[in-house]
């Protein structure tokens, strides 16, 4: 009887539906392996893995904690560059129309591409990961919270011209408020590009030494053949990029959870 | 030019705007961008302290009209005054303007007292003074008990009324409604369109009301405009003599059947001519 409503309440489905595919895989995973006696250097087992993992935990967190450090960081110029971008576009059609293409071109550009040439302009390491991920993430923030702030309410637009509301009110009152939904959108899909930029930065990049990220861990534990720890770095970052996206999703869920159709149910 | 002088010297001669002039319509015409001719030569006076009532077929420009009286479009032709002044005079004693629009038009992500608050804090009204205007205007629309929830939690005649209570804390002498109960069931608007009229007698207020309906229109006002539609133009206005204090017994007493009678006729006759 418990159980039943248990399983009716729907957080805890969210959390356990997904942790039960979870345990369904990997324990088939582990059985195929074993049964068809796969060798560890073609596809380990997810004991093997988690074996690897905890015997490389100290240098495989180090590199984690420097890879998370490139991708906060990016995040953050993406958030920062890409809001006053957004406000600036806003500002008038000819800006938007003058500087959207350019945001465009930065999104299509593929960042293995201009990686190598951002590395050798911006000599110091840390700095030129953060910027070719900054590229990555950019674009999502800006072009959502363009979208956000255009999106407002016709009527809303009315009531605050005819109580003279300034510009400036508009805008905090108004704009902001209808933008959120879709900047919380952009950050969303912005905080996992910023990983992935990260990460193919570094291994563009490849620089190793004591600072060097998860990247090359893999590009390390590639020419050693430890397919293990390949596997166990991998899982590092996959998990990092749901903490990522988790910790977006919560903030979304605690400034929306009140008004947006989004945070109901 | 003589002729011209002439014409408008007999338009002022039938109404001319005097001292109690709240709004004044001269010649008023609109043809918007894509060539809709919305409004054609409306005159229009509307005294301090009337009720009045604009009904018509949709798309006769009632709201175009409503919203250039709310200053949020200009005529294309022809002029409008606010208490005799050319523009609209900023917020002050005695001269303030609120406007209900058709749909509730609430901010989501704000609770019922912060959308009742809105048009205090655009115009900085005193904080003390804000908190007590707006528990006053939630106390006339019946929501005091609400004014934590957010508009989503509410039904759609509450929000309504919310919107209502916007408007209605701006304490204003001028008050613009665009078919507020337009989407309302016949009860709720019954029980609405009594609390306003009971509001509208114990202040000064001057109201301008858009709708539909013939039976609202003879319920509530003091002057009903009758407008017809393509091009959009006043047909007549018809004033309503009916009781000072209106109650549900208004509503099937003679003189309310007779006067929806003449504004039924008057709209029929219109559509008539037009065809
Ligand atoms: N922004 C606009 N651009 C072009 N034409 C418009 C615009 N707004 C209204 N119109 C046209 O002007 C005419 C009058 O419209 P209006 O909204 O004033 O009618 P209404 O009397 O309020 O009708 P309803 O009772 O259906 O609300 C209509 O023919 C409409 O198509
Ligand atoms: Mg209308």
């Amino acid at each position: 009887m418990m159980r039943k409503e248990l399983l009716k309440d729907p957080r805890v489905v969210r959390i356990v539906a997904p942790f039960l595919v979870g345990i369904v895989l990997v324990g088939s995973w582990q059985i195929v392996c074993v049964a068809f006696k796969v060798p560890v250097y073609l596809v380990p087992t997810p004991l093997n893995i988690l074996q690897t993992l905890i015997a490389n935990f100290g240098s495989l967190f180090a590199a984690l904690l420097v890879t998370l450090k490139i991708t906060l960081l990016a995040f953050l110029c993406a958030v920062v560059l890409g809001v006053a971008m957004a406000f600036l576009l806003v500002q008038g059609r000819i800006i938007e129309v003058s500087l959207f293409p350019y945001a465009i071109l930065l999104q299509v550009t593929p960042v293995v591409a201009i990686a190598p040439l951002i590395i050798i302009w911006v000599k110091s390491p840390t700095p030129a990961l953060v910027v070719c991920a900054t590229l990555v993430a950019l674009f999502p923030i800006i072009s959502n919270t363009v979208l956000g702030l255009r999106s407002v309410n016709p009527g809303l637009l009315n009531l605050f011209k005819l109580n003279r509301a300034t510009r400036w009110q508009t805008l905090v009152r108004l704009r902001i408020p209808s933008a959120l939904p879709y900047f919380f959108g952009g950050l969303r899909i912005s905080c996992g590009l910023a990983l992935i930029g990260a990460v193919v930065a570094e291994f563009v990049a490849g620089t190793g030494g004591s600072g060097a990220g998860l990247a090359y861990q893999i590009l390390q534990a590639g020419f050693q053949l430890n397919i293990p720890l390949m596997f166990a770095a991998l899982l590092l970052i996959a998990t990092t990029g749901v903490a990522l996206f988790s910790c977006m999703a919560w903030l979304t869920h605690l400034s929306l959870r009140h008004w947006h159709e989004s945070e109901m149910g | 030019m003589l002729m011209k002088c002439q014409e408008i010297d007999s338009v002022v001669s039938t109404v001319s705007p005097d001292s109690d002039t709240v709004l004044f319509a001269n010649r008023v015409d609109k043809t918007y961008p894509n060539g809709t001719h919305a409004l054609d030569d409306v005159r229009l006076r509307i005294q301090r302290g009337e009720f009045v009532s604009l009904l018509g077929p949709s798309g006769c420009g009632k709201s175009t009209l409503l919203r250039m009286f709310a200053g949020l479009e200009m005529p294309s032709a022809g002029h409008l005054r606010w208490w005799n002044e050319p523009r609209m005079p900023d917020y002050r004693q005695g001269r303030s303007m609120a406007m209900v629009f058709q749909e509730a038009t609430l901010m989501p992500w704000a609770d019922v007292a912060s959308n009742v608050r809105l048009p205090l804090d655009l115009c900085k009204a005193g904080v003390e003074e804000r908190e007590a205007r707006v528990a006053q205007a939630l106390e006339l629309v019946g929501l005091s008990k609400s004014h934590k929830s957010y508009p989503r939690e509410l039904s759609g005649g509450m929000q309504m009324r919310v919107s209502i209570a916007r408007a209605l804390a701006m304490q204003p002498n001028l008050l613009l409604m665009d078919e507020p109960f337009g989407a309302l069931d016949e009860f709720t608007r019954n029980k609405l369109d009594a609390d306003l009229r009971a509001l509208w007698a114990n202040r000064d207020l001057t109201v301008v009301f858009v709708t539909h309906s013939i039976y609202e229109a003879v319920f509530l006002s003091s002057k009903v405009v009758v407008m017809g539609a393509s091009p959009g133009r006043v047909i007549g206005e018809v004033d309503i003599e009916g009781p000072a204090v209106r109650d549900e017994n208004f509503r099937v007493s003679p003189e309310f059947l007779h006067y929806c009678q003449v504004l039924s006729d008057l709209l029929t006759r219109a559509n008539v001519e037009h065809d």
